[in-house]
């Protein structure tokens, strides 16, 4: 059986594996997310706000996402907005407040296990509209430098990483290592089943992640499950 | 490890189940090995005394002089197939190839005398390939030792499939095309040697040039690919998977999952490790075809020498659907070929030479492009157009007065020159030409087609699919030049 971890648990994962989360922080109410927020020098505004939760996969869905927050006022409103719309079968759910990256460009990385091929890494051009284009490349894990620039090849879609609407072209090198780091992921926490980073907005051309999903297995000592 | 030197490489072969019906496959295998020219022993078990084929029939292995055979082709049905092999292990036997069925296909009986036939074949030292197969050919050893047809001429492709149908489909092409075949191998049921087995010994064959495989299941994937990866350093492997588009996406909650179809998956995993993958069987033959006959293109860049304009545009749009690249001519190379051409040709890549060459024209602009240091490959279209003009001279009634005898062997003295002038400027300059013309199906006796054939490199039937091959070769390039190799 496997777990499904909250969006703050699967952040500081990712973190902790050198992979870059747009800066965040998180609380349980109105007051401690406000308040920790504030003491963050990374966590700036523009903000998102969103309620998350292990039992909550689809937070655009329910409109349990908060774009543009642009001052105090609106963060406090936002954040007691989101946990009225909790529910009961949400179970424990907690504020998580990051800073709102900007760029234009959003890719997708992830890792599955593949019945025949087992734990397996992928990059692709990612959004909302990700699988309906699925331009994506997979490798299996762990890869190398090498085959990560190849993954990052074999996309359609170069064009989106050259230069872009004013924005400087994808950073390979920081793609490369993103990759190569997330592939080593399963190896070196082997309770890890997948993960989505999707999007991953291209900041200055590097990849930030700004939502992060992982699957343990529960009986993981990865987190207190 | 199994030891397949003897499936590959028999000193003599024992056929069991053969009977003097022509229609059964004891008889056929029979008949197959004699008349494709195998040169060791050849010993035929059946039930019935007498003589098939010219061989006497033995009614049993102990028969067989000790030593005289080391691979067994059995058509013998499972109840028979144990103590055959005990007896034939005792005589020397080392390798064994059971076409007959009955097995693992044929329901919970056969899947347990399957297993028994493995456990015994592990005891007895045993390479079992099958069972259920249609057999296995090696042209340096002038084996055809299958319960079907065909044979092949030698060659450097080496083909292992997981259907048999599809080493008849190579096979045929092979025949087609005249480029030709090492050895070939269905694995049947695969019970003990499977694909991967078959590729390491393709790896270390000095016959072999390149292996060319047709996969439908993958048990073990994994072990799959970390077998595979180290093969591909050696030599190039094409492959083509069938039933790939029979799974589609799974059900998944996250967004990767739902992403990570088995075609996705398998076809990273072929860019992982090296592998050549083909869209289709045709694809996969003529990428295997131009891997065993061409050099490997250091790079990306390609020039298009044609005789007339369309070929010329048809081919720069099927290379811009690749990794290739149609770069412009370097200035040196221009003004050369400048020098040798009339005014109106296209100055341009595709180089047009607008039906303005002369004796010499082809050869010399050939060998100035595929010497030049700034292009890894050249695609040459337009071979055969003068023959098959000659063809309607000859034709037309007024053959051989008004000229026509010598005009006519003009043309076709030309065309072969072309053909022979793509061959060995290939060989001499190291930088792949690959020539295409549908005359290659349409009229193949063409002195131009022709021609190619009987020095055994590929004309592909059409631009586009000279181009994919060529794309296949600069990809396994890149990934060689990726990893230092």
């Amino acid at each position: 059986m496997t777990l499904t971890l909250s969006e703050a648990e699967s952040r500081q994962i990712m973190a902790e594996y050198d992979i870059f989360v747009s800066p965040f922080v998180t609380g349980s109410t109105t007051n401690e997310v406000v308040a920790a927020a504030q003491a963050h020098p990374a966590v700036t505004f523009p903000l998102v706000a969103k309620l998350c939760g292990r039992a909550i996969a689809h937070k655009t869905e329910r409109g349990l996402v908060r774009l543009n927050v642009n001052d105090e006022t609106a963060l406090r409103q936002a954040c007691d907005e989101l946990l009225a719309k909790s529910r009961p079968e949400d179970g424990d759910v907690e504020l998580l407040v990051s800073t709102m990256v900007a760029g234009s460009r959003e890719l997708i990385a992830g890792l599955v296990d593949d019945p025949q091929f087992g734990m397996t890494v992928m990059v692709g051009i990612g959004g909302v509209l990700a699988e309906a284009i699925a331009d994506v490349s997979f490798r299996l894990a762990p890869i190398t430098e090498v085959d990560a620039a190849e993954m990052i090849d074999d996309l359609a879609t170069q064009r989106l990483l050259g230069p872009f609407r004013g924005e400087p072209q994808a950073d390979r090198t920081a793609l490369i290592q993103m990759l190569v780091a997330l592939s080593r992921l399963p190896i070196n926490e082997p309770s890890v089943r997948s993960a989505d980073l999707n999007p991953l907005i291209l900041v200055d051309g590097k990849p930030v992640a700004v939502d992060a999903l992982v699957e343990v297995a529960d009986d993981t000592d990865l987190i207190d499950a | 490890m199994p030891d397949l030197r003897s499936l590959f490489n028999p000193r003599g072969i024992i056929v069991s189940g053969v009977s003097n019906h022509p229609g059964k496959f004891g008889f056929v295998t029979l008949h197959n090995i004699l008349s494709c020219g195998f040169q060791g022993p050849v010993f035929a078990l059946g039930r019935e005394a007498g003589e098939v084929l010219n061989v006497p029939v033995l009614a049993s292995i102990d028969d067989v002089p000790d030593g005289a055979a080391d691979f067994l082709f059995i058509c013998t049905p499972p109840a028979l197939n144990e103590d055959l092999l005990r007896r034939a292990a005792a005589k020397g036997v080392t390798a064994a190839f059971c076409a007959a069925g009955g097995y693992r296909e044929a329901g919970p009986d056969g899947a347990e005398a399957e297993a028994r036939l493995v456990a015994l074949c592990a005891d007895l030292g045993i390479a079992l390939a099958g069972p259920n197969g249609q057999g296995v050919v090696s042209t340096p050893a002038n084996m055809c030792a299958q319960i079907v047809a065909p044979y092949a001429p030698p060659g450097r492709i080496a083909i292992a499939s997981q259907s048999g149908n599809f080493v008849s489909s190579f096979l045929n092409m092979a025949n087609h095309t005249g480029v030709g075949v090492s050895r070939a191998v269905a694995a049947g049921n695969a019970s003990v040697l499977g694909i991967a087995d078959y590729l390491e010994y393709f790896s270390d064959d000095d016959e072999t040039a390149v292996s060319l495989v047709y996969l439908e299941s993958v048990d073990d994937g994994r072990e799959l690919f970390e077998r595979i990866r180290p093969l591909s350093e050696r030599k190039p492997i094409v492959v083509v998977k069938g039933g790939a588009s029979a799974a589609g996406a799974r059900a998944a909650a996250s967004h990767t999952g739902a992403l990570a179809t088995d075609d996705a998956v398998f076809d990273g995993m072929c860019r992982q490790a090296g592998l050549i993958r083909a869209r289709d069987v045709e694809e996969a033959f003529e990428a295997a075809a131009t891997f065993a006959t061409q050099p490997l293109p250091k790079g990306d860049r390609v020039v298009v020498v044609t005789t007339v304009g369309g070929w010329g545009v048809a081919a720069v749009d099927a290379i811009a659907d690749t990794r290739l690249t149609t770069a412009a001519l370097p200035d040196d190379l221009f003004a050369a070929i400048n020098d040798k051409l009339p005014p109106r040709w296209s100055k341009n890549n595709p180089i047009d030479m607008a039906g303005g060459e002369t004796r010499d024209t082809v050869p010399e602009i050939l060998e100035l492009v595929a010497g030049h240091d700034e292009v890894d490959a050249v695609v040459l279209l337009g071979l055969g157009i003068q023959s098959r003009t000659a063809a309607m001279l000859r034709s037309g009634g007024f053959f051989p007065d008004h000229g026509l005898e010598r005009i006519v062997a003009f043309h076709e003295r030309q065309d072969t020159r072309y053909a022979e002038a793509a061959a060995e400027i290939s060989a001499s300059t190291g930088t792949p030409v690959v020539a295409a013309t549908e005359l290659a199906n349409t009229d193949p006796n063409n002195p131009a087609p022709a021609t190619l054939r009987a020095m055994g490199r590929l004309c592909h039937a059409s631009a586009g699919r000279a181009v994919r091959s060529l794309h296949h070769l600069a990809s396994y390039a890149a990934w060689r030049r990726h990893r230092g190799l």
